[in-house]
């Protein structure tokens, strides 16, 4: 056996949009009225559309892919077609080994079996025998976190808790290859933290992974490389920052063609660091944001700002051009402007959005606004909690002896000296 | 085919997962799983015996137990098609979630189906007993028949079954048509009567598959006696071809399923 855990070829999927026949009783009047009326059918075939257009990729064992695109770009289907739940219309797919989909975890629940016995049910749909079930039980149950309910009909759970029961059960299948569509997202924060944890095991025990998410920083986290459909095609297939700020700055594009642009525009953002785009940074590394932007009109006092949003998209940091000491420019119809930030990324853990604006300085009119403009990612091996890191250190720790004068022998009503405390 | 078969054979623990997936949610309360076992075969061995009544009454002919155990008999096997034939038309739109997320092979559905209806059939069957004992109904060599006919009858409620549950995902209406046919079937069906009341226009009868291994669980079991067996050679070859038409149909289609559902 190779070392390719997953391959396409060319891979073309058509679909028929509009009207279906689906009972008897439309078909059968309908199939009289085309006796006579035949030059109607052309019309049939208008009504097709290719969901997918020469896809071709392949995976190797221990890889993973991500695929990213916009609502209806083609990716729910291309994993149906893996999964072969649906045939290409052309094209060749092979795959080598045990493939199992972390799609709508819970589609085989049953709602008036237990959770125990939901598992054996959903376990044997998802491929396992059923002894491996048995042998993984504990494991599972435990994952869930669900000991108590585990003997307890499902129809009585929470949504989230079928979530984590289905999560549970198809995060223990072993496959060769693993479909990841969308699902990291269920469940509390500790629940979450223990799937992330879970895929990163699978994919160090050399599973093929391919990722499928709207989270741009899960699938630079999950993945080497990634592809970016639209409408059905692959515009890009390469490293997951590239591809990534590729897409983001491609939302941007589709946003010029809407046309409700002002005199000026915010043309592209990139997040980098010394080599190249970047997506993700350790806390205190240095990143540079670059900015391009063209005017349409004649603009001038013109300034840039930057904000770093949250995951709440609350402003953790914000600056400006002219706030930095920079002149403030104009520019002529069809001129450019670039500049770029630099930034020491003293921020904790966790993903971050830069903004941009584009104002004037004396009225404070805003030109052009983009959020989120790009997006990056943080790590950070310290327990830090806030936005802000201040690099932290405990310089003294240590236990003292007890002295006589500071036990307690007679306690008094407690003070309010902070500093005491 | 062979590869498609093999494939079956390596989900033959799926297929019994789901089976006792229905058993078990049917049988949740116990006493209403074996009520809904015996019911259908009681309403039918009732409507049976008012139908035998009427018809000793108007034609001044004894009304025997044997008659009596003969309906009885013969309605395990109806109502075991019938309930198979019926399930199985929804069993793939029932299942939505699983044809469209998630790939095995669908027949997985259909077959699960015949499986619970088989268990609902051996349930009855021990109240059967029961009954023909009480009508004083005893062994016979000519029971040694019955794996024969059962095996025949899950032929072919297989095979109308997956032929239905496929039709019935790209037709809505199918399951209304299935319906009505199941209704008004047990009239075409030797069930409440004997093929031989109709004389030698008893053969029109008989075209009908069922109504061959019918007339022999009733032969075989309530009057001792061996089956017709040109008759049912008929049936079983029409329950072989049913069950590979049915397979083939289904599988053809398959690949569309989770596109039309």
């Amino acid at each position: 056996m190779s070392d390719i855990a997953i391959r396409m070829e060319h891979v073309y999927k058509k679909f028929r949009k509009g009207e279906v026949f689906n009972s008897l009783r439309d078909l059968l009047p309908a199939l009289t009225g085309r006796m006579f009326r035949e030059g109607e059918l052309s019309e049939a075939d208008k009504r097709e559309f290719w969901a997918l257009q020469d896809l071709s990729f392949e995976v190797k064992q221990g890889e993973s892919l991500g695929i990213i695109g916009q609502n209806g770009a083609g990716k729910s289907t291309a994993l149906k077609i893996l999964s072969r739940i649906m045939k290409p219309t052309k094209g060749r797919m092979v795959v080598h080994g045990r493939l199992s989909a972390l799609i709508e975890v819970w589609a085989g629940f049953h709602q008036d079996l237990t959770g125990r016995e939901n598992i054996f049910l959903q376990g044997t749909i998802l491929g396992m025998a059923k002894r491996e079930i048995q042998s993984k039980l504990d494991q599972i149950i435990a994952f869930s976190g669900l000991e108590e309910f585990i003997d307890t009909p499902v129809k009585h759970y929470s949504t989230g808790m079928c979530a984590r029961l289905g999560f549970s059960v198809a995060a223990h299948v072993d496959p060769d290859v693993l479909i990841v569509d969308e699902v990291l997202s269920v469940g509390d924060f500790a629940f979450q933290a223990r799937c992330v944890q879970r895929m990163h095991e699978v994919l160090r025990s050399g599973t093929a992974v391919l990722f499928v998410s709207h989270n741009m920083n899960t699938v630079a986290e999950f993945c080497q490389r990634c592809l970016l459909l639209e409408k059905g095609r692959t515009l890009m297939l390469g490293p997951v920052a590239e591809v990534i700020s590729a897409y983001l700055n491609r939302s941007k594009e589709a946003r010029e063609a809407d046309a409700s642009s002002g005199p000026v525009m915010i043309s592209r953002v990139t997040v980098r660091n010394e080599h190249g785009a970047c997506l993700r940074f350790h806390a205190g590394q240095k990143a540079w944001i670059d900015v391009d932007l063209a005017a349409l009109v004649r603009c001038t006092r013109l300034s840039v700002a930057l904000y770093i949003k949250d995951e709440q998209l609350e402003d953790v940091f914000g600056t400006s051009t002219t706030g930095l000491g920079s002149p403030e420019f104009s520019l002529e119809p069809g001129q450019r402007f670039q500049c770029t930030f630099e930034l020491s990324l003293n921020l904790v853990g966790g993903t971050y959005y830069p903004t941009l604006l584009v104002f004037r300085c004396d009225n404070q009119t805003t030109y052009d606004r983009w959020m989120p403009a790009a997006t990056f990612h943080i790590t950070s091996a310290d327990d830090v909690r806030g936005a802000a890191h201040c690099f932290p250190k405990v310089v003294r720790h240590e236990v003292l002896a007890a002295s006589r004068e500071s036990l307690p022998s007679n306690p008094e009503p407690e003070t309010p000296v902070a500093s005491e405390r | 085919m062979k590869a498609e078969l093999q494939e079956l054979c390596r989900y033959h623990e799926l297929l019994w997962m789901i089976a006792c997936r229905d058993i078990k949610v049917r049988y949740k309360q116990s006493v209403m799983g074996f009520l809904w076992a015996v019911l259908m075969p009681i309403l039918i061995v009732l409507s049976g015996v008012v139908v035998r009544y009427a018809y000793a009454l108007a034609s001044h002919a004894p009304l025997h137990t044997v008659d009596i155990a003969a309906v009885a008999v013969k309605s395990l096997p109806w109502a075991f098609l019938v309930s198979t034939i019926r399930f199985a038309c929804l069993s793939l739109t029932n299942n939505r979630d699983l044809v469209t997320k998630i790939y095995f092979p669908k027949e997985i559905f259909p077959l699960a189906v015949m499986v619970a209806s088989l268990f609902d059939f051996f349930v009855a069957s021990a109240a059967l007993v029961i009954f023909l004992l009480a009508l004083k109904i005893g062994w016979s060599s000519s029971l040694l028949w019955i794996p024969v006919l059962l095996l025949t009858t899950i032929l072919l409620a297989t095979g109308i079954g997956m032929f239905v549950s496929a039709a019935s995902l790209f037709f809505r209406d199918v399951k209304f048509v299935v319906e009505v046919l199941l209704t008004f079937g047990i009239f075409f069906t030797p069930v409440f009567y004997d093929v031989e009341m109709f004389g030698e226009k008893g053969k029109w009868i008989l075209l009908n598959p069922a109504s061959p291994v019918l007339e022999a669980f009733g032969a075989c079991v309530a009057r001792r006696q061996s089956p017709d067996l040109p008759w049912l050679a008929y049936s079983i070859v029409f329950a072989l071809l049913t069950l590979l038409g049915g397979y083939a149909f289904f599988k053809h289609l398959e690949p569309a399923f989770a596109e039309s559902i």
